[in-house]
């Protein structure tokens, strides 16, 4: 029985948060690996592509919520979802033209295309807090929890209690169907494979008489989807603040390079390992601990590996071992 | 026009832009001589940043964007050179922390020889694995008490070793090596990165550094922040109180407040000068001397300079431990101007990215250029806001002062900050790529 409440316990503050977390980094890292295989640069605007794509959803969802447009126990965010990745799409599309296509157009080296992104990412962070401001805003509504910790104790009987939130269920439905439609896309459709050859080799796709302005078109497209939807779901589960989505620029790049850049795969499995590794190493293990071993060995401290600011220190620990054995990462990303 | 003139005149604008600051309060300028020296000295600290960074970028090619991480090493040498130790600290836990920081660098060490000595395979991976934790779990044994000890003693003052209480100008010197040993430790495991692996990675790296000021509050009291720092300069009340200093004062006509908080200024003015000067003079040398010419040969054309016998690896090294020795000098310095070192405050948009955007408008490869860029992108990061509230003022003078679009306008004004840095940087890297004072 004790058994069963550790688990539970690990279930609840492991397990659950990680899977979600991970969800939004693989989603966000998705976005990262697109651009840097069909680019070729990595992308220094991502966290805030996401932010502006967040906050174009926010401003929409209040509108609804003041017209009292609900969606019974979802948020009223994912109605919203679609007019934020449109608005989304139209920034990449308008970014792209009057920034990214001169130097595309110069064959410049990738390295200038991150000094641009630079320049974007200052931008966009700008742009968001302007409208926005740099504060904190909530805008999840409806049902709190699928299953909160008292139903689940008188459900089971356990001394311990399982908490699920409904935007973690709804973080990992959405990145399953996202990440499904997104490989489906990529593999079976005209336009997905042609983005493929593209990325894999330049000169015989245009040889075959692929347009690469489409190509890079519909990268932004995806990208700008994929983008709002991680950016609105971890909004939805934590809270909205531009700083915060500038700096999970740091978790998303830890996550696509783990996997390797350029590897969708990768960028997924990545995702997950950050966010597993960030909860687990930062979580105080007393409490597992306790069910677990015999009451004559009870831990005295927290039995915390490291504080839990070091969340970010760890993803980057991560990394650097990995890039130290492999260079190009788990699945064997491309270098530019 | 020659560059040299071009050189100058541009030069000359920024001066012109700072006396205008402190003479005149028309537009946007504030006709303070504090706020014009405030400015000046924080640009002079940026300049000297901006040549560590062209150093490695504009020389080498080396693309980091850890900048932060060796500024903030910088503002931690001063406390450990400056302040006095803490009583009993060194009793209390001092002597355990290095024993366990010692403890921890041997167990790493112990992996490498592990995956040097061990053939690869199962075993390999097992005892790597047991090295690493019964490592880690000493480590933790002998650390967690020791800072326990050291951090109980007078927390609301102290809870830190405190440092070796030698003069605060030594602390600067300090600053540049601390970030250079640190430079040398990333270095040997980084550098072999390609170029956007490398950039993220340094990134990261950063982070880490200024997590670890954040919690270890034995070393640098972490959020508590470490306050009245000694300074190379009397204190402004002592001025005051000197009856020589305002009868001088009375002499140029100045108010005894006014001239002492000048007097302060000017000479961190003055010291900065000298030291940005001094690096200036080393990094021109450097550029034009052969080795300079190898660094930007191995810059254009790395394959080309290893066929010459050129160890790129080791220049590479060489040229990131040298431009991460000046961005901690020039974190030193920050932090004695301020006599506070604040962990919290460092962040990647002011520390890191903004210092590239110096480099890129001045010239990456040009020491002026970055001087250059320093001197007037910190203007403009200052000066940009009471720009967007005057421009927003203007845009919106016909609507009435309740207008919500109006009110939500201004409120917003501050944030343009962002928004012109970005703008700035794109104009420049479209139509002027080589910066505002080129490579030659």
């Amino acid at each position: 029985m004790d058994f069963l409440n550790a688990l539970v316990a690990l279930t609840n503050f492991v397990g659950v948060p990680a899977i979600a977390y991970g969800s939004q980094l693989a989603l966000g890292a998705l976005g990262v690996t697109l651009i840097y295989s069909v680019l070729r640069f990595s992308n220094f605007a991502h966290g805030d592509t996401m932010a502006f794509g967040t906050m174009i959803t926010i401003l929409v969802t209040w509108w609804f919520q003041s017209m009292g447009i609900s969606f019974g126990p979802l948020p009223t965010a994912l109605l919203a979802l679609p007019i934020g990745i449109a608005g989304c799409m139209l920034l990449m599309l308008i970014t792209d033209r009057t920034v990214y296509r001169f130097y595309r157009a110069q064959k410049a080296k990738p390295v200038i295309f991150v000094m641009v992104s630079l320049g974007v990412m200052f931008m966009m962070n700008g742009l968001v807090r302007f409208i926005i401001g740099p504060g904190d805003q909530r805008f999840s509504d409806g049902e709190r929890f699928i299953i909160s910790a008292r139903d689940f104790k008188a459900l089971t009987g356990l001394r311990e209690g399982l908490a699920i939130k409904t935007t973690q269920g709804i973080t990992v439905i959405t990145a399953v169907v996202v990440v499904a439609l997104l490989f489906w896309f990529l593999n079976k459709t005209r336009t997905g494979k042609s983005m493929r050859a593209y990325s894999d080799n330049e000169d015989l796709a245009l040889l075959s008489g692929i347009n690469p302005e489409r190509v890079v078109m519909y990268t932004w497209l995806i990208v700008a989807t994929l983008a709002t939807i991680a950016g609105v779901l971890y909004g939805l589960d934590k809270s909205f603040k531009p700083f915060t989505y500038f700096q999970l620029l740091l978790p998303i790049f830890a996550a696509a390079i783990v996997g390797g850049l350029g590897s969708p795969v990768g960028a997924i499995a990545g995702g997950f390992i950050i966010a597993f590794s960030e909860v687990t190493i930062t979580y105080a293990w007393k409490k597992v601990l306790t069910y677990v071993v015999p009451e004559t060995m009870k831990p005295d401290g927290l039995v915390q590996l490291l504080s839990t600011d070091y969340k970010f220190a760890v993803s980057f620990a991560i990394l650097v071992v990995v890039l130290l054995f492999k260079p190009t990462g788990l699945f064997k990303g491309k270098v530019v | 026009m020659s560059e040299t003139v071009k050189t100058s005149l541009l030069f000359l604008f920024v001066g012109v832009l700072i006396l205008l600051e402190g003479s005149t309060n028309f537009l946007f300028f504030s006709g303070s001589w504090n706020s014009a020296l405030v400015i000046l000295n924080m640009g002079l600290v940026s300049a000297i940043m901006a040549i560590g960074v062209n150093l490695q970028w504009g020389f080498a090619g080396l693309f980091n964007v850890g900048i932060m991480g060796f500024v903030a090493l910088g503002g931690l040498a001063v406390v450990l050179v400056s302040t006095a130790p803490t009583p009993g600290a060194w009793s209390q836990g001092g002597v355990g922390i290095i024993m366990a920081l010692a403890m921890g660098a041997m167990t790493l060490v112990a992996a490498v020889a592990t995956m040097r000595m061990v053939p690869a395979g199962k075993l390999r991976i097992a005892v790597l694995l047991a090295v690493l934790i019964l490592g880690f779990v000493i480590y933790r044994a002998i650390f967690d008490p020791a800072v326990a000890g050291v951090e109980a003693i007078n927390p609301a003052l102290e809870g830190n070793l405190g440092g070796l209480g030698l003069p605060v100008l030594l602390a600067w010197p300090a600053g540049g090596l601390l970030a250079a040993g640190v430079a040398w430790l990333i270095g040997k495991t980084a550098l072999g990165l390609r170029s956007d692996y490398l950039a993220i990675a340094t990134l990261g790296i950063a982070e880490i550094i200024i997590s670890v000021l954040k919690n270890e509050d034995w070393l640098s009291r972490g959020v508590k922040n470490v306050v009245g720092l000694p300074r190379p300069l009397p204190y402004e009340v002592d001025l005051q109180n000197d009856a020589a200093f305002v009868a001088k004062a009375a002499d140029y006509g100045l108010d005894p407040v006014l001239a002492s908080t000048l007097y302060v200024k000017l000479g961190y003015s003055l010291l900065f000068t000298v030291v940005l000067l001094a690096l200036l003079w080393m990094a021109q040398m450097a550029l034009k001397s052969p080795w300079g010419r190898m660094m930007r040969a191995i810059r254009d054309n790395e394959v080309a300079a290893e066929a010459m016998g050129k160890d790129v690896t080791r220049r590479h090294l060489q040229i990131f431990i040298l431009g991460s020795a000046i961005c901690g000098i020039a974190g030193a310095m920050m932090t004695t101007l301020d006599s506070q070192l604040t962990p919290g405050t460092y962040n990647p948009l002011r520390f890191t990215f903004l210092i590239w955007v110096m480099v890129i408008v001045g010239g990456s490869g040009n020491n002026f250029g970055a001087v250059l860029g320093g001197l007037l992108i910190w203007f403009l990061w200052i000066k940009v806001e009471p720009m967007g509230i005057l421009l927003i003022e203007t845009v919106t003078a016909g609507m009435s002062d309740t207008n919500a679009l109006k009110l939500h306008l201004l409120e917003s004004a501050s944030h343009m900050r962002l928004l012109t840095m970005g703008l700035i940087l794109l104009l420049v890297l479209r139509f002027s790529p080589r910066g505002l004072i080129p490579e030659r």
